[in-house]
């Protein structure tokens, strides 16, 4: 019985002395991003046609779709002289509130006109929580590349269709 | 004559001055703090590694900083006391004597065989004394009560049962470690450490003829510093961090820099008795280089069980002092005895 505990006990610190050897599993976080997965759901954008009008026009479809109420926006008519988006109405306010979005990616979905899609970011850490209710204009802009993305390839996955065409 | 001219053969030559003993003294407390700071860096990256991660290599190339980062937390940190501690100066004196006992008892250690630089005899330990096994169990005993009363001076549940539990098991342990050392001490017929490794230097690295003595000693030793797997009076998951709970800041690190130095003490103890100290096969003059050698795998090894083991259970390990170790270590005592005489 003593033989076996020793015994049993010396082949736990071989076991033990062979993962030094192994080396690491660790990824490097700020140096190293590992690529996200082609569908990956991370911050969202608002997107524009080709000719630069907005495709939203501010029907809160997105808003009611939303299960943890982090989308607010407000709806104001286009005119000749100040035509925003291709529909009746645009959206005069859209705000998304990164604090509480749980990035379940409905609003896409809701979303008639794929105005609004979600990128691959998510380093989205604030030092303030207002700093985290992301504008229209934030939305809109062009994200800074930084999220790397594996390549489509290498999955199974189909490519999203708003990611194919416009 | 040369003037750093290996002394092995007479440790106990001309006196040393009292200032080189001075001197000798603030550079080993200068190099034990440092060890201490790196030992916790080589630990977490050690650990780190049976692991399969890193450990700490953000501060500084390969995270060499990281010890000096600490520090400065600590120091920064707000000094807490409970308002309910039941004596502020033994609160206070608690880590202190921890701290003060654990570096005392390094003192003893013999590092090298001595030297003679310019007409000064350096000796390789800073007293060398006739009796520096007894001390070291003597110091070891008392810093046990600052433990003791660090937990019992904070007036908290968890400090109190991690100095009770802390208290019982130096008790039991000390046992068996004192009695497992008793072999070594029959065989060189010396309790002076420096004795004990120039009879290891007549005859053989007591390993050889004291292997289960050794064996207590080591299960013995990480028991009596306290360490995984024997690591009851801090076990986190049950004690938040046992007698230290009520302790910040720097007062927490003096704690920490005890633990640390006790078991580099505890390591050399094992070194000059069992594995010959300062002596190798060849190359004598570098004394203190092997020495440390052999200090750092047996560090090494404490920090390999704490990866390897898992914390054993309170009466596991009243049941592996009382009824394993002490039998074991009586009756290879009473062994060499006999040895020892007849032979």
């Amino acid at each position: 019985m003593i033989g076996k505990t020793v015994i049993g006990t010396a082949r736990g610190f071989g076991v033990t002395l062979k993962q030094i050897f192994r080396g690491t599993v660790t990824e490097q976080y700020p140096e190293y991003k590992r690529p996200v997965y082609p569908r990956f759901r991370g911050r969202h954008r608002l997107n524009r046609h080709a000719n630069g009008l907005e495709k939203c026009v501010g029907c809160s479809l997105c808003a009611a779709a939303c299960p943890v109420d982090c989308i607010r926006v407000v709806a104001a008519e286009n005119t000749p002289e100040n035509r925003v988006s291709a529909g009746e109405r645009y959206a005069r306010i859209y705000e998304i509130n990164l604090s509480r979005c749980i990035l379940c990616g409905y609003c896409e979905l809701a979303c008639p006109f794929d105005a609004i899609t979600l990128g691959n970011d998510y380093e989205f850490s604030e030092y303030s929580r207002r700093d985290l209710i992301y504008s229209k204009d934030m939305l809109l802009a062009e994200p800074i590349k930084r999220t790397p993305v594996a390549d489509p390839e290498l999955y199974d996955t189909p490519t999203p269709y708003y990611r194919t065409g416009s | 004559m040369s003037p750093l001219a290996t002394n092995v053969a007479l440790p106990l030559a001309a006196a040393e001055r009292w200032w080189v003993g001075a001197i000798e003294a603030f550079v080993v407390i200068m190099i034990l703090l440092l060890t201490f700071a790196f030992m916790t860096l080589i630990e977490r990256k050690l650990l780190g590694r049976f692991q399969l991660r890193f450990g700490p290599n953000r501060a500084g190339p390969f995270g060499v900083l990281q010890p000096f980062a600490d520090l400065i937390k600590l120091v920064r940190k707000a000094p807490f006391r409970p308002d309910r501690v039941i004596h502020p100066v033994l609160y206070l004196g608690a880590p202190a004597l921890s701290a003060t006992m654990a570096f005392l008892a390094f003192s003893v250690i013999p590092w090298g065989g001595g030297w003679e630089l310019y007409g000064f005899q350096i000796d390789g330990q800073v007293v060398n004394l006739p009796i520096s096994l007894i001390v070291i169990f003597a110091i070891g005993s008392i810093s046990s009560y600052g433990v003791l009363l660090g937990g019992w001076v904070s007036e908290s549940k968890y400090a109190l049962i991690g100095a009770m539990r802390a208290g019982a098991q130096l008790v039991s342990y000390e046992v068996a470690l004192a009695l497992s050392v008793l072999g070594v001490v029959l065989m060189s017929r010396s309790l002076s450490l420096t004795g004990i490794v120039a009879a290891q230097q007549r005859t053989i690295w007591y390993i050889v003829p004291q292997i289960v003595g050794f064996a207590c000693f080591a299960v013995a030793g990480v028991a009596e510093v306290g360490r995984a797997p024997f690591d009851l009076p801090e076990a986190e998951q049950e004690l938040v961090a046992g007698y230290h709970t009520e302790y910040s800041g720097m007062r927490w690190g003096l704690f920490q820099i005890a633990e640390y130095v006790h078991m580099i003490t505890i390591s050399a103890l094992m070194v000059t008795l069992f594995f010959g100290g300062w002596l190798f096969p060849v190359l004598h003059r570098f004394g203190p280089i092997w020495f440390v050698l052999k200090l750092a795998i047996v560090l090494f090894c404490f920090i390999w069980a704490r990866a390897t083991l898992p914390r054993l259970r309170y009466d596991q390990l009243m049941n592996l002092g009382w009824k394993v170790l002490l039998p074991v270590a009586t009756v290879n005592a009473v062994a060499t005895a006999f040895f020892v005489v007849l032979v």
